[in-house]
């Protein structure tokens, strides 16, 4: 069989291929490396890390909807320090990259966690402005420009791994908010975090969820994100790694043409753990299908 | 590696109103399931993304099947119901820590309520001594015949008096006052407090199997979080029902 070249550059770290996971969908990787070979894929993106443990929201944290889900779980994490001991080892056992989600409540929080990592042995920061489900910190920042322009310059100053912003769709105008992430320093970005939703048990009169709103993922919002993933490749010029809903190798491919380098399985990983391998699978043999011999050819290669 | 394996349908029937028993064939998750575990099974088939996880009921060695007794309390288990004999599924698992079964025990307390009665059949299989079986029902009791087959001394309340005394769990404990050294006990959330006060107040151990609403179902998402105690009330931790549960000890949860 012809062989494709799947890799791809995000700020100079290179991927043997694509597909990575989304943050807060695959923990450090120690569940899912029982289901598939971690060194297949392209990185791992781990779960949201912040300065000191975090308890996370009560429960329930999961709804499920029509086409996707929603959760309150609020970057529920062990802290830097057990992060640092525990799940860096594990990943460096696999031939993969690591990225490391950041979360804090404040520009000193996510300061904290990115010098923490400095020393260690991981390739990339995944700086979390964006998640729906923490009061403070998370998405207050990443709706403001002005906000995620300095956050994104305070915590790059400290930064010794290349930076992606992570981004919300949760804003009028998502350009406004890319463009002042890279004018902070992002060295790349990924988008979509997931859309801030809500359900109702309507015999309980009582939101599902016990923290009422939570984050809306899954096949849903699919649309939404190509459409944000393209918007923003229009306007900025650093990698993006798009998602929002990919399930399939199919799915991916939107994202590709729509302008993204690198893509995120996230919920997927829910409806079947061994999704991401799928998804790398089928980005393959889109390629052998259309006869193209490298991936980067495809990005944004969208005709007319 | 671990796997989602494809399972037939040997057998599906309601066996009482909105509830379902399906047997299952596989022997790669027969041969490792323990008393108190449960499946993931993935729809795959419409709207539903997220796997529907099912108690073990029953394990049969010797054909290599599983029996799982489920109600139909959504759009999840509505669709597993419309499944039929023959068909396969795709099922992860066992799934989770089982109760925990020890050989010096020999006066056993098993507590169910409701559709958390079936994964105490496997578990009263397996005990040694003297088994007193206690079922709270709102309407319809299920599973008291095979508790019997199985040697159990079983009592039965329902909250409309059809069956059993007319009244919950609590109040047939209550009126029997059993005696025991271990607890087991799996049903709605309310009902386990209940059961671990009492237990406490009797100075028995107990177990008990909680349920929270899940996505992943291995332990990944931390979905399916509950709060135990480190040291106290205060200083608790939240630990994940699927993969450090189901099984717990009703001391350690913080209720």
């Amino acid at each position: 069989m012809k062989k494709v070249n799947m890799k791809i550059n995000i700020a100079g770290v290179e991927l043997e291929n694509p597909v990575m996971t989304a943050s807060g969908t695959f923990g450090s990787g120690k569940e899912y490396g029982e289901y598939i070979d971690l060194s297949e894929l392209g990185a791992v993106v781990v779960k949201g890390v912040a300065s000191t443990p975090w308890k996370g929201n009560p429960s329930p944290r999961i709804a499920e909807t029509y086409g996707g889900m929603l959760n309150s779980v609020g970057l529920q994490n062990p802290g830097i320090k057990e992060f640092i001991k525990e799940d860096i080892p594990f990943l460096k056992q696999y031939d993969t990259k690591i990225i490391v989600n950041i979360a804090g409540r404040t520009v000193e929080e996510y300061c904290e966690v990115v010098e923490a990592l400095g020393d260690t042995d991981i390739d990339l920061l995944e700086l979390n402005i964006s998640c729906p489900n923490v009061k403070e910190g998370g998405v207050c920042f990443g709706t403001d420009p002005f906000m995620v322009e300095e956050v994104t310059k305070e915590v790059k100053k400290v930064a010794k791994q290349p930076l992606i912003v992570k981004l919300t769709p949760n804003v009028t105008d998502i350009v406004p908010i890319a463009k002042a992430a890279v004018k902070g320093g992002a060295d790349a970005l990924s988008l979509i975090n997931t859309l801030l939703g809500m359900k109702i048990d309507i015999h309980r009169r009582k939101p599902v969820l016990a923290n009422r709103m939570g984050g809306f993922s899954g096949p849903a919002i699919k649309p939404v994100a190509v459409r944000m993933v393209h918007q923003v490749a229009e306007a900025v010029d650093v990698p993006i790694i798009g998602m929002g809903g990919i399930m399939t190798g199919e799915d991916a491919i939107e994202f590709i043409l729509a302008g993204a380098t690198g893509v995120a399985v996230g919920t997927a990983n829910f409806a079947d753990p061994t999704a991401t391998i799928k998804v790398i699978e089928g980005i393959e043999n889109y390629l052998l299908e259309y006869g193209f011999e490298n991936i980067e050819e495809l990005r944004g290669n969208l005709l007319g | 590696m671990k796997k989602v394996y494809d399972c037939e349908i040997i057998k599906h029937k309601e066996i009482a109103p909105c509830i379902f028993m399906m047997e299952v064939l596989s022997e790669e998750i027969v041969c490792s399931a323990l008393a108190g575990q449960f499946v993931s099974i993935y729809l795959n088939k419409g709207e539903m993304l997220l796997p529907r996880p099912i108690s073990i009921c029953d394990i049969d060695k010797d054909k290599g099947t599983l029996k799982l007794i489920y109600g139909v309390v959504g759009k999840g288990t509505a669709e597993l119901a419309a499944f039929k004999t023959g068909e396969v599924l795709k099922v992860l698992g066992p799934v989770g820590n089982g109760f925990k079964i020890e050989d010096t025990i020999k006066k056993h307390i098993v507590i169910g309520g409701g559709i958390g009665t079936p994964p105490l059949i496997e578990l009263v299989k397996q005990l040694k001594g003297k088994v007193e079986v206690f079922l709270g029902f709102a309407k319809d009791s299920i599973l008291e015949e095979r508790f019997k087959e199985l040697g159990a001394t079983v009592y039965v309340a329902t909250e409309d008096g059809s069956m059993g005394i007319k009244g919950n769990v609590i109040d047939l404990l209550e009126q029997i006052n059993p005696d025991g050294d271990m607890i087991y006990s799996c049903g709605p959330k309310g009902m386990l407090r209940a059961v671990d006060l009492w237990g406490r107040e009797k100075g028995i151990k107990t177990q008990v199997s909680l349920e929270e609403r899940m996505a992943c179902g291995i332990g990944a998402c931390v979905g399916c979080t509950c709060k135990t105690k480190k040291k106290n009330e205060e200083d608790w931790q939240n630990r994940r029902v699927c993969k450090d549960g189901p099984v717990f000890w009703g001391e350690e949860v913080v209720w």
